[in-house]
């Protein structure tokens, strides 16, 4: 099938590549911009390991395809740190310790990311109702929470 | 998984979006929000042969009340009509139903027209629709016209929309004073379908049922509207005894099977326990207690 161009700002950064209409936005961002930090776990609509922001809502890359972010804004990963200063959500993770394999980590943090830009000041319950979609395996959760209320008092200082 | 690969269309007016199913026909599919149809897909399920992208298309997103209809642009996401002030203040089933479909990222990308046109009778909104007794607006090649929701669903994944009609908008009519509604679902876990789940939309006269429109979710070929429960508490007071006849019958409506989220006599079981709690709280909301 033809390729198609599409044109997408990652991270403040403009990209244009030629794409099939069928390439899932999740290869595109780690195969074609080689963003390997947007992970791929269950492919199935049902982890959020590969939660990113499409025009700054997140979204799961891995069902959506590249052409549809054609002309619209991606946030990943790695545009979270700034001119070598984390985000206050990855510090909140660090501090807390909120990983322990890391693999869900990206994603969590990117929805975390989004839920402080609506919500500064979320309760525990929103946290929790947030990170519905972000599947960890390793920590119970409570340590997750506890670094996005880390971030969240961080930002209000 | 990768999809089948496709011919990707990204019309910018409704009108070349139908140009397109009509010369495409039923080796097209429309692409609202993606987050059934991409799955289907990528498990080579559905393997069209063209996608029409509905999402560059401008006024096809909106919720508004106007002329006796609270109306929802057929593109509007999840997201928006769980944080909608007029939805969540007016009309808290719409709310309750938009909560609990699959998870927040996902209703980040899903619409509510989508979540009809596919016509799964495990998705949510069926059910709430064929309660609240909206109406849709079809659009093709003639014009728009309208369905009645109790006309859509024709069988499973089968709506009587034709092949180059495309779902554009919901109408819903703004309930009258003393009307109240509720969406009640069991859930395995964010993100499941429905083990069951019950709509209902109530509308009192004193102590007594004016209207009530009660639908199942996911007990069936098709979402189903429990015609004979609405009708035996129809002009009944709100008493116990009326609510549990009603959720009785509305039980033996349902029609499950056993699957991995429960057996039929479970089903029929939550039907019933859930069109009482969904009654008792669409009554509370009626008389503003909630």
């Amino acid at each position: 099938m033809a390729k198609q161009k599409i044109r997408v700002t990652v991270n403040g950064i403009a990209h244009e590549a030629e794409v099939e209409p069928r390439m899932l936005l999740v290869h595109f961002i780690r195969e074609v911009l080689s963003l390997t930090g947007t992970h791929i776990g269950c492919d199935t609509t049902t982890c959020g390991a590969c939660t990113l922001l499409l025009d700054e809502k997140p979204i799961k890359s891995c069902t959506a395809f590249a052409v549809m972010a054609d002309g619209r804004e991606i946030m990943t990963v790695e545009g979270l740190e700034k001119d070598g200063k984390l985000d206050p959500v990855q510090d909140g993770f660090h501090q807390e310790h909120g990983l322990q394999c890391g693999f869900c980590t990206p994603g969590m943090m990117m929805t975390s990311y989004a839920l402080l830009k609506k919500n500064p000041s979320p309760s525990e319950e929103d946290i929790r109702w947030a990170i519905s979609g972000n599947l960890c395996r390793c920590t119970g959760y409570v340590n997750i929470v506890k670094s996005v209320q880390y971030a969240s008092q961080k930002a209000a200082h | 998984m990768i999809p089948a690969s496709f011919e990707y269309f990204s019309p910018q007016t409704l009108a070349e979006a139908i140009a397109l199913l009509q010369k495409h026909g039923s080796d097209a599919k429309i692409l609202a929000g993606g987050q059934s149809l991409i799955p289907l897909m990528k498990l080579r399920m559905a393997s069209p042969k063209s996608l029409i992208d509905l999402n560059r298309i401008s006024g096809l997103s909106y919720i508004k009340e106007a002329d006796g209809f609270l109306t929802i642009g057929a593109l509007t996401r999840e997201s928006d009509i769980d944080s909608s002030d007029l939805i969540r203040g007016k009309y808290p089933i719409l709310a309750d139903t938009a909560t609990v479909i699959a998870d927040p990222l996902v209703r980040n990308m899903a619409t509510v027209g989508g979540n009809l046109a596919h016509a799964d009778p495990a998705n949510d909104h069926p059910a709430t629709m064929l309660a609240l007794g909206c109406e849709v607006i079809a659009t093709g090649p003639k014009g728009a016209r309208k369905i009645p929701i109790g006309e859509f669903f024709t069988d499973i994944f089968t709506t009587s929309l034709r092949p180059d009609e495309i779902l554009t908008e919901i109408r819903i009519p703004v309930p009258p004073a003393r009307s109240g509604g509720a969406y009640l679902k069991v859930e395995r876990k964010v993100g499941d379908f429905a083990a069951a789940a019950v709509a209902v939309q109530i509308t009192l006269d004193g102590n007594n049922v004016k209207r009530v429109g009660i639908g199942l979710t996911n007990v069936g070929p098709t979402p189903i509207k429990a015609k004979r429960a609405e009708k035996a508490l129809e002009g009944k007071a709100i008493d116990e005894r009326n609510i549990g006849e009603a959720a009785r019958i509305a039980s033996e409506e349902a029609q499950p099977t056993d699957d991995l989220r429960g057996s039929a006599e479970y089903k029929r079981s939550l039907i019933r326990v859930l069109t009482v709690r969904a009654l008792q709280k669409g009554i509370a909301r009626a008389k503003g207690e909630h």
